[in-house]
């Protein structure tokens, strides 16, 4: 997931390529053949992969910072268990992720070293804090709910490695949005109490969550190639349209309401919404958010203290190794 | 300074006895033991195996898609290797 909100390809500079071999690409993307690791590609499609599953790997990780902050205040063992094993599943998923990028030919350690330097984003959604027990049960609920609806189509993304990573994420993540879902209903259930702190954690989440989905249609810019290339196979107001319509009456069933007065049903059925803040998205992409410097700052700190860990680990995959070959000499 | 490099490695999983070793996806890790262990975290959450292989991906040799055609060709052509090739009167039943 989490990537939509980011996408801008390269540059199509063909060009400067060999026109044969590239026409020849394209035939097999429009026959909808999927292209693996070592096949040739255009230099802009494999940059363009390249940053959108690093990108994607990138989310997934820092995605671990705001619901593990609940993992040792989860209000039950049952809570915390199923909370403890999707934080790890957002790890697996982070990881194969990066494997998928680097089969395009940039190493992992290259691409999280330019996420810690700040060159690199991750999703915006994750800048926002996670103040009550309810913003755990609105992030399986909806960030997840938003994540599936934009990694459904990711798996039938031309780029084989990247698809074949997109369903097994997407097996996993359907248990994320249904943990969060109970969550959501339990508290609906509860007290007065538990009402309004669902209540208060879906009206800070709602606008972030739409905003996944990455700018409007009629401003995204260079999504063209993309869709070109099959990586892309619905715009962004596409899928914030099936979110939303699919979201309205889970809410409802909830008993709680869409921070948003001016969202009318229209005749076809669609749930249609006000403006979005564009302002804000900019703001937070922009390094702006409220935890943007929190989650940078958690980032650098666990690789900076991890640094030994895999110090220790290749040093002793050295010494182990002298030593077979010593005693392969014997 | 840059991070160094940790050696990839390939898994493969077997999901049940009677069932082949498949290809899951790759992972680095320091040494064997580790690729391993990485291996269960990653790749086994759900009971998905029983048996994993990892390997070392620099000791895999792997044909060159460019040369597909040359490599494959061959096969494609003797369609008389496929049992279909050769009739079999209709009375004589399931052969």
């Amino acid at each position: 997931m989490y990537t939509q909100a980011l996408n801008t390809a390269e540059a199509d500079d063909r060009s400067l390529e060999d026109v044969a071999h590239a026409a020849q690409f394209q035939a097999r993307i429009d026959a909808e053949e999927r292209i693996e690791p070592n096949d040739w590609m255009p230099a802009a499609y494999r940059k363009t992969l390249t940053r959108q599953i690093s990108q994607h790997a990138h989310s997934e990780i820092v995605g671990m910072l705001p619901e593990g902050n609940w993992i040792t205040r989860a209000p039950s063992l049952r809570r915390k268990a199923a909370l403890l094993a999707k934080v790890q599943d957002e790890c697996g998923h982070g990881l194969y992720l990066y494997a998928a990028a680097e089969t395009l030919g940039t190493s992992r350690e290259e691409l999280v070293d330019a996420m810690l330097a700040g060159k690199a984003k991750y999703s915006s959604i994750f800048n926002y804090p996670t103040l009550t027990w309810a913003d755990i049960g609105v992030i399986g609920w909806l960030v997840d709910g938003a994540a599936i609806m934009n990694q459904i189509p990711l798996c039938r993304c031309s780029y084989g490695p990247y698809a074949r990573a997109m369903i097994r994420v997407c097996k996993e993540e359907s248990f994320h949005q249904r943990q969060g879902y109970e969550i959501m209903l339990t508290l609906c259930r509860g007290s007065d109490e538990q009402k309004a702190m669902a209540q208060d954690a879906l009206n800070r989440w709602w606008w972030p969550v739409l905003m996944m989905f990455g700018p409007p249609d009629k401003v995204s810019q260079h999504s063209d190639a993309s869709t070109k290339w099959k990586i892309k196979r619905f715009s962004n107001d596409e899928l914030r349209q099936k979110f939303v319509d699919a979201t309205v009456p889970q809410a409802q069933y909830l008993g709680l309401t869409i921070p948003d007065p001016g969202m009318t049903q229209d005749a076809e059925g669609h749930w249609r919404y006000s403006e979005i803040d564009w302002t804000e998205f900019k703001q937070v992409l922009a390094g702006n958010g409220p935890c943007n410097r929190d989650r940078m700052a958690a980032r650098r700190k666990a690789h900076d203290e991890g640094a030994w860990v895999r110090e220790a680990a290749a040093a002793y995959a050295k010494k182990r190794q002298y030593r077979q070959s010593a005693q392969a000499a014997e | 300074m840059a991070t160094p490099n940790t050696p990839l490695w390939e898994v493969f999983i077997r999901s049940r006895n009677g069932l082949a070793h498949k290809h899951v996806g790759s992972l680095h890790a320091s040494d064997a033991t580790m690729a391993l262990q990485a291996a269960r975290d990653i790749y086994t959450r759900r009971g998905e195996g029983l048996s994993i292989w990892v390997v070392p991906s620099t000791a895999i040799t792997a044909s060159d898609p460019a040369e597909k055609g040359m490599m494959f060709e061959p096969a494609e052509s003797k369609i008389y290797r496929h049992p279909t090739f050769y009739d079999v009167p209709e009375e004589v039943g399931h052969m």
